[in-house]
């Protein structure tokens, strides 16, 4: 059992309708873990449970040897799970710094907030151009840049992207994948959702396959994407 | 005389500005229709009183603890009706039902407990003297309503924009779940704003008892109905809105009283708030909502 996240029988529900029906999952530090599945497979709503923004009906979470089952979100996050959720859900009445600044909160006005502020508008220039725009008037490629460098704010130990690539322009989404690729390159840690699986796949180092609430199919992603059910329902086309 | 009528006018409106400045806030951040903030109102003249009668305190600490107990009511009021209905997501017409019951309940067991008369501060508490200009005549009183006013707008102003609480509120006035994932403490920052709105109320509620120098526990509920007219002609959420339009309001309400009737002064209020709603629903001032890409 890896030590970093480990997942075991995890459910989650929203009032009555069970969305996750008890699954094991792992991600080990340093690793590129991606989830794929149809829509409305579970994805989302496992990322949400991760997060602590939706309490678990049954299972555990266990994070860096503690046990964050039901941990109130707010405690999750300042323990270093950050997740960049679905829709980017920027602050789009606050300008691209202050966006930036709720990220770093736990840092303050230090140096290393000052260090980590600057390492992101390195990594997303286009935002050091727009530092005092509303994040509303951005474009759906920059707001993920944002809700990505936001989320690098806050020095996150796992990195948990839900959907990056969603509603973007094709030119995006490869930009957005190949930030991913280096944050890989700096060993960040990240747990992956999407539903671009072939990209997904091409990038991680494990993946795991969701379909209707279970995990159907897991192993290293090298051998996920060759394997015929994944290729059938996923890659067909592509 | 006109000049003398905008001064009045615009020391009333100063007061309407605040206490809607607190509803307001409470809205805007916390999406709840609480209707117990005008009893806020009431507990901050009220104590006010107390303090200035019985334990015979000064004025400006009189102003401020009338603030900080009606902050500290509304804190204790939003912990008990609201939290729960809060974390089930239970949406606005509960908590309409649930405030507007509880606001009837205190108003009734404070009308109990202290009588329905009109109460007064002592006589010589509030100092009655005055500027005169011409005929135009501004009392101290008038100047410490305005003052105390604007040094409150301001102060939120720069809670709001340049301190960390501050960041925190907005974020959490846009979006609560992105809010937590950001490490925001969702439960405290709903105390701070809780005491901040509930501050204000009381505050409004201490400079109208100086204003007219008339107190009892029901004076919060028409106090209520034109902060929800202040805010919807400002456009909800909306800090500088509520500011113009509390002026304004106050202003016509004058001009109205003076040279109309002053039992007019109540159609002018709701009359501005259907016009309003009729041609600007989003309010004067109101925004569209800023397009998510």
């Amino acid at each position: 059992m890896s030590d970093f996240l480990s997942v075991s029988g995890l459910r989650l529900s929203y009032g009555r309708t069970e969305a996750v029906k008890g699954i094991d999952l792992e991600v080990r530090q340093g690793a590129v873990v991606c989830l794929i599945g149809a829509n409305g497979a579970g994805k989302t709503t496992t990322m949400r449970g991760l997060s602590g923004l939706l309490k678990t009906a049954a299972g555990s979470i266990r994070f860096c040897g503690e046990d964050i089952t039901n941990a109130p979100a707010h405690k999750i996050a300042r323990m270093g799970i950050r997740q960049v959720p679905e829709g980017r859900q920027v602050f789009a009445e606050m300008t691209v710094d202050e966006n930036l600044s709720l990220g770093g909160l736990q840092v303050g006005d230090s140096a290393d907030f000052r260090r980590r502020r600057e390492a992101v508008l390195d990594r997303f220039p286009r935002l050091r151009e727009r530092l005092t725009q509303h994040a509303g008037y951005l474009s759906g490629g920059e707001q993920q840049m944002l809700a990505l460098g936001r989320a690098l704010m806050g020095g996150p130990k796992l990195l948990l992207l839900d959907e990056p690539s969603m509603g973007l322009a094709p030119l995006f989404v490869e930009e957005i994948f190949k930030i991913v690729a280096d944050l890989r390159q700096d060993g960040t840690t990240i747990l992956l959702v999407e539903q671009n699986a072939q990209a997904a796949l091409e990038i991680a180092d494990h993946a795991y396959v969701l379909e209707s609430g279970r995990i159907t199919l897991e192993g290293p992603a090298a051998e996920v994407v060759n394997d015929p059910r994944v290729i059938a329902a996923y890659l067909g086309d592509h | 005389m006109l000049a003398q009528q905008l001064v009045n006018g615009l020391v009333l409106g100063a007061t309407y500005a605040l206490f809607a400045l607190g509803l307001t806030l409470m809205f805007g951040v916390l999406r709840v229709i609480n209707l117990t903030y005008g009893f806020y109102f009431s507990v901050g003249a009220l104590v006010a009183l107390w303090l200035a009668r019985s334990v015979g305190l000064p004025i400006w600490a009189v102003v401020l603890l009338g603030g900080v107990a009606a902050g500290l009511v509304a804190v204790v009021v939003d912990g008990v009706l609201l939290t729960r209905l809060r974390r089930t997501k239970a949406g606005e017409l509960p908590s309409l039902m649930v405030t507007l019951g509880a606001v009837l309940a205190l108003y009734s067991l404070s009308a109990i407990w202290l009588g329905t008369e009109i109460q007064r501060f002592p006589f010589d508490f509030v100092d009655s003297s005055a500027f005169e200009i011409g005929d135009l005549r501004i009392s101290l009183v008038q100047i410490l309503i305005v003052c105390v006013t604007f040094a409150l707008v301001g102060l939120l102003f720069v809670l709001l924009h340049y301190t960390r609480v501050g960041l925190m509120i907005r974020a959490l006035a846009e979006n609560e779940d992105t809010a937590r994932l950001m490490g925001i403490n969702v439960d405290a920052i709903v105390i701070v704003v809780s005491f901040v709105s509930g501050l204000l109320g009381g505050v409004g509620g201490v400079l109208i008892g100086l204003n007219f120098n008339a107190i009892q526990p029901f004076m919060g509920e028409t106090m209520m109905l034109r902060g929800f007219a202040v805010i919807i002609i400002g456009g909800l959420g909306d800090i500088r809105g509520a500011l113009i339009a509390g002026v304004l309001l106050g202003m016509f309400e004058v001009l109205t009283a003076s040279y109309i009737s002053s039992s007019a002064k109540e159609a002018v209020a709701f009359g501005a708030l259907v016009l309003t709603l009729w041609f600007r629903p989003t309010g004067l001032f109101g925004r569209k909502e800023v397009k998510r890409a």
